[in-house]
């Protein structure tokens, strides 16, 4: 539970799928039925064409880093215990970009376009949260 | 579009002492900078009739106005969500003294930013897992520092943007700030060894490339061109303004291809029927210094990727060819959301400034990451 002080989702019925779906393991993503687009987080509408016409797609969950960040200072109480701690944005392959964490992956050896795949981490009962690993380790 | 051009003016600024501990609380605060402000102007209170604030300050009109003696308020609002604010309460005020529904508005912020409730430490800003910050909290993407760290990492990466840029950001800002009186690191130099060697906040930022949470409250008076011609100082008018609220922007990090600012930038100009060459003085909101950089690309006064190398050789200092943020900013003077950069603008163009750029006429000033921006004249 390395993720136990952050604050964690609240879903809500515009995101319930999402969450659900991690915990089988299932990446989702919203597409658009009318323009094909996906988008992430989900939404009631598409941010391309605002059509409510959705459909919820399994994601392979590769992509490649786009960019990070590292936290060295606990500016926060939920840092303390954890520094230096790495968050990168990922651009999956479908084009949207996620937030997350690598695991295995010492932070000071994040680059980017490193090649990552989705992973899951069980928190709790109800919230399991995807994150990502480097390819080919 | 637009015809708030030349409609009304800034006629009066005022400021507390910035610190780290004020001991005072922000109601008594903001009374003192609003006092100010209006007698800055050659007004008395009760020739205020509007009142707008940031949503995130604590102090309610009522409560001021009632502390400044005026009975009531013709004219009231608030614009949110956070340190974007202040353009745009500028242009709100603007509206209405142009549409005639009030004459005199004061708009104000008062924070203990140091002493109570901290920006850089997440306190203000998390959203504790609700809506979309539920995909961007629980990895510990908690703080401002952290999303503009990584816009940073990214420009880093596209456009070879080194630490070293950061630096001249923070080495000019400072360098600034030991010409006003008035800012926290007046008389505090700094040179790029002490930047480089400065603690890593969020890596790439250390640091020296935060605003300075400070303690303060800061206001000013905008009311009509006609009625600013005959008050005491010289009228400081709002030639042009914008506003860009970005769709989805919620937290994620953003690639610097998304700011506020490059979306503005062509109306803003061409409200005003000016250049980014015809601007002398620039006040950007300074919350982490690699967003100077991204913001000189945004507003056009050099090309996408070039902010980094425009930055270096004292270019934005006072006595460079473009000076920014001559009061030091948020980097160096104090962190109050955006308020410091548009008095230092007005002081400039009145020609009042410690930090005098000679002859300045044309001033831009934006807040937030372009969610407002301005440009002002004498």
């Amino acid at each position: 539970m390395t993720t136990a002080n952050f604050p964690l989702p609240v879903p809500n019925l515009d995101n319930q799928e999402f969450w659900d779906q991690c915990r089988q393991h299932r990446l989702v993503l919203r597409r658009c039925l009318d323009c094909r687009s996906f988008h992430h987080p989900p939404r009631p509408n598409c941010p391309e064409c605002a059509s409510s016409n959705l459909e919820w797609v399994e994601s392979p969950g590769k992509g490649k880093v786009y960019t990070y960040v590292i936290t060295r200072q606990p500016v926060n109480p939920a840092f303390r215990e954890r520094l230096p701690w790495g968050v990168v944005e990922v651009e999956l392959e479908e084009g949207v970009h996620v937030i997350s964490n690598l695991v295995e992956c010492d932070a000071d050896d994040i680059e980017i376009g490193m090649e990552v795949e989705v992973v899951f981490e069980a928190v709790n009962d109800e919230i399991t949260l995807p994150k990502f690993r480097r390819v080919g380790q | 579009m637009s015809t708030l051009k030349d409609k009304c003016a800034i006629v009066g600024v005022g400021e507390t002492v910035y610190n780290r501990d004020s001991g005072r609380t922000e109601l008594n605060m903001a009374v003192e900078a609003a006092n100010r402000a209006i007698a800055d102007a050659g007004l008395v209170p009760q020739d205020i009739d509007g009142i707008v604030k940031f949503t995130a300050d604590s102090t309610p009109q009522g409560e001021l106005a009632a502390c400044l003696g005026i009975p009531y308020l013709r004219y009231y609002g608030e614009l949110g969500p956070l340190g974007g604010a202040a353009c745009g309460l500028v242009i709100q005020s603007a509206m209405a003294v142009a549409q005639g529904v009030v004459n005199n508005v004061l708009v104000y912020r008062s924070v203990n930013g140091r002493s109570g409730q901290r920006y850089g430490s997440g306190t203000v800003t998390t959203r504790r897992g609700l809506g979309s910050s539920a995909f961007t909290e629980p990895y510990g993407l908690l703080v401002p520092g952290q999303s503009s760290a990584l816009r940073a990492r990214r420009h880093m990466h596209e456009f070879g943007t080194k630490m070293e840029h950061f630096g001249a950001v923070a080495v000019a800002f400072r360098n600034n700030a030991c010409l006003n009186p008035r800012a926290i690191m007046h008389g505090r130099p700094i040179t790029m060894e002490d930047y480089l060697t400065s603690r890593m906040f969020f890596d790439p930022l250390h640091i020296l490339d935060c605003a300075l949470e400070a303690d303060g409250a800061n206001a000013f008076v905008i009311t009509s061109a006609e009625r600013a011609a005959n008050l005491k100082q010289p009228p400081v008018y709002i030639t042009s303004a914008a506003q860009t609220l970005l769709a989805g922007m919620n937290g994620h990090g953003r690639s610097w291809d998304e700011s506020g600012g490059a979306l503005l930038a062509p109306e803003l100009f061409g409200e005003a029927g000016v250049t980014p060459q015809d601007i002398d003085v620039v006040g950007f909101y300074d919350h982490f210094s690699p967003v100077i950089i991204t913001k000189l690309e945004d507003y056009g006064f050099c090309q996408r990727g070039e902010g980094g190398p425009f930055v270096e050789g004292g270019r934005i200092e006072v006595g460079g060819e473009l000076p920014v943020n001559t009061s030091g900013g948020h980097l160096s003077e104090a962190y109050l959301q955006g308020m410091n950069q548009i008095i230092e603008v007005v002081r400039q163009l009145r020609g009042q400034s410690p930090a005098q750029v000679e002859g300045a006429e044309l001033g831009l000033v934006d807040s937030g990451d372009g969610s407002g921006a301005l440009i002002l004249r004498r």
